[in-house]
């Protein structure tokens, strides 16, 4: 191994990496936030409908589907190396331990979490993903123009009890996963300052909070007022 | 005070381990733990049976050589003392106690609760050192350093090399002791000029040993015995990228 490949295998290496894709995802989700606020429009789905064509059509938009991908798969493939790792660090475990009196739940369960936003993940791409590239939806004419009617997928969806809990109850998981990742991200890359670490730690709190209750309530608002 | 002692034992490094439970009466509250170790000890050994063997030295708090799992913390529940210092006024009397040692792949148990530290020497000697003769002490005043700074460096430097941070961390990581090794010559002039290779072999040494990665839960502070902040971790990432984008190391 080279440097570079020596630096990234290391420990502090590869929580280099969670960090700096777990910013990024952190980025995609504020982006698949706003565009999906499109689906509050009273408009028979007509605004979400133009926006998930303009997704899935732009180039720089179809470009960035293959730089998230990666973001993914290295998140997720430093995870399970550190987790492999870490749990080989201590092969014995204690008979009698209190971890809960000096750390958080979610601090010492990203794996857990992880692993349910993984599920979720691939339940969500089965709902609204693939079914735009198979062709299997509808067509709907907005404005003259012959659209993908992605947003009667997405009403029908949220018909579904057991859905809208899985949406839900994931949701929280990324709240939680969200709470301690966004702020550990920084404390990672060393980003830490007297002046700037308060404000992070309040400003991933919150953040996690909106934006996982900014998803939360898409698939609870149609399932209850539509 | 009349105790229930759940206690690990373990022959050698190469036998299998148990819990054992001892009755322990009249512990008096103003004995510290390992004074009540002691007087087991000596029952133990009355009645011809093989003392607990457990790390000690000091027995002030400085040296670092105590351990013990105690109820499922390190150095017991007290925040900021080792077990040396902890007391027996801390637990009630009829309380069930459960002592385990140190547990990590990089300690490995040497007997009963004597877990072999070495691991943290071998960081120590990959870098943990200033190798240039920086002389005698020098005039007060003679090299500027920022109180600040000062204050930190210190206050990394008051690490003892226990363990606890290793015991306490769900990885069994070693950040907080290598990050306040690293950290504290990293500050100072001292320590900055070889700071790239200490921060890269240290760090390299660390993962040899096979010490698990950071996952920032902070458990390792909190049971400090000499409150080091997770800041030095901080501080020890940030020299790491650091050295290993601009150092000429190209191994």
């Amino acid at each position: 191994m080279n440097w570079f490949t020596k630096t990234f295998s290391s420990t502090i290496g590869r929580k280099i990496i969670m960090s700096i894709t777990g910013l990024f995802l952190c980025s995609f989700l504020v982006v698949h936030l706003i565009g999906n606020l499109q689906l509050f429009k009273d408009d028979g789905g007509a605004a979400f409908n133009i926006y998930s064509h303009f997704m899935g059509t732009n180039p720089v938009i179809r470009t960035m589907e293959f730089v998230l991908l990666a973001g993914f798969v290295f998140h997720i493939w430093d995870a399970i190396a550190l987790t492999r790792r870490n749990k080989a660090a201590r092969p014995v475990g204690y008979a009698n331990s209190h971890p809960e009196q000096n750390s958080n739940w979610s601090s010492r369960n990203m794996g857990l979490l992880g692993t349910v936003i993984l599920v979720f993940l691939i339940i969500h791409l089965y709902n609204f993903f693939i079914p735009t590239k198979t062709g299997e939806l509808g067509p709907v004419m907005i404005d003259g123009m012959e659209y993908d009617n992605l947003y009667v997928k997405v009403v029908e969806a949220f018909q579904n009890p057991l859905y809208v809990a899985l949406y839900v109850i994931s949701m929280i998981a990324l709240a939680f996963h969200l709470i301690h990742g966004f702020q550990s991200a920084f404390q990672s890359l060393g980003l830490t300052h007297k002046k700037y670490t308060p404000f992070i730690q309040k400003f991933g709190v919150a953040f996690s909070v909106l934006v996982c209750l900014g998803f939360a309530i898409m698939p609870l608002y149609f399932f209850f007022f539509l | 005070m009349d105790l229930t002692l759940k206690v690990w034992r373990q022959k050698n490094r190469e036998s299998a381990g148990a819990m054992v439970t001892y009755p322990v009466k009249g512990i008096s509250p103003d004995m510290s733990f390992l004074e009540m170790l002691d007087v087991l000890n000596e029952d133990l050994l009355r009645s011809g049976q093989d003392p607990i063997a457990f790390d000690h030295d000091c027995r002030e708090g400085i040296c670092g050589m105590c351990s013990l799992y105690i109820n499922g913390r390190p150095h017991g529940p007290e925040r900021g003392t080792t077990t040396c210092q902890l007391h027996m006024r801390h637990f009630n009397d009829g309380d069930t106690i459960t002592i385990e040692p140190w547990r990590a792949a990089a300690f490995p148990v040497h007997k009963d609760l004597v877990v072999d530290r070495s691991a943290f020497d071998r960081i120590q000697q990959a870098g943990g050192y200033v190798s240039i003769n920086t002389g005698g002490v020098p005039d007060a005043n003679a090299i500027p350093i920022p109180k600040t700074i000062a204050d930190k460096a210190f206050d990394a430097a008051t690490c003892i090399g226990c363990g606890a941070c290793v015991a306490a961390c769900k990885n069994a990581s070693a950040m907080l002791f290598v990050s306040a090794k690293v950290s504290q010559m990293a500050m100072l002039p001292q320590g900055k000029v070889e700071a790239k290779t200490r921060v890269e072999n240290m760090v390299s040494q660390m993962d040899v040993e096979g010490f698990g990665a950071c996952s920032n839960t902070g458990a390792c502070a909190v049971e400090c015995p000499v409150g080091i902040s997770l800041e030095n971790i901080a501080i020890m990432n940030r020299e790491y990228l650091s050295a290993k984008a601009t150092s000429e190391n190209i191994a």
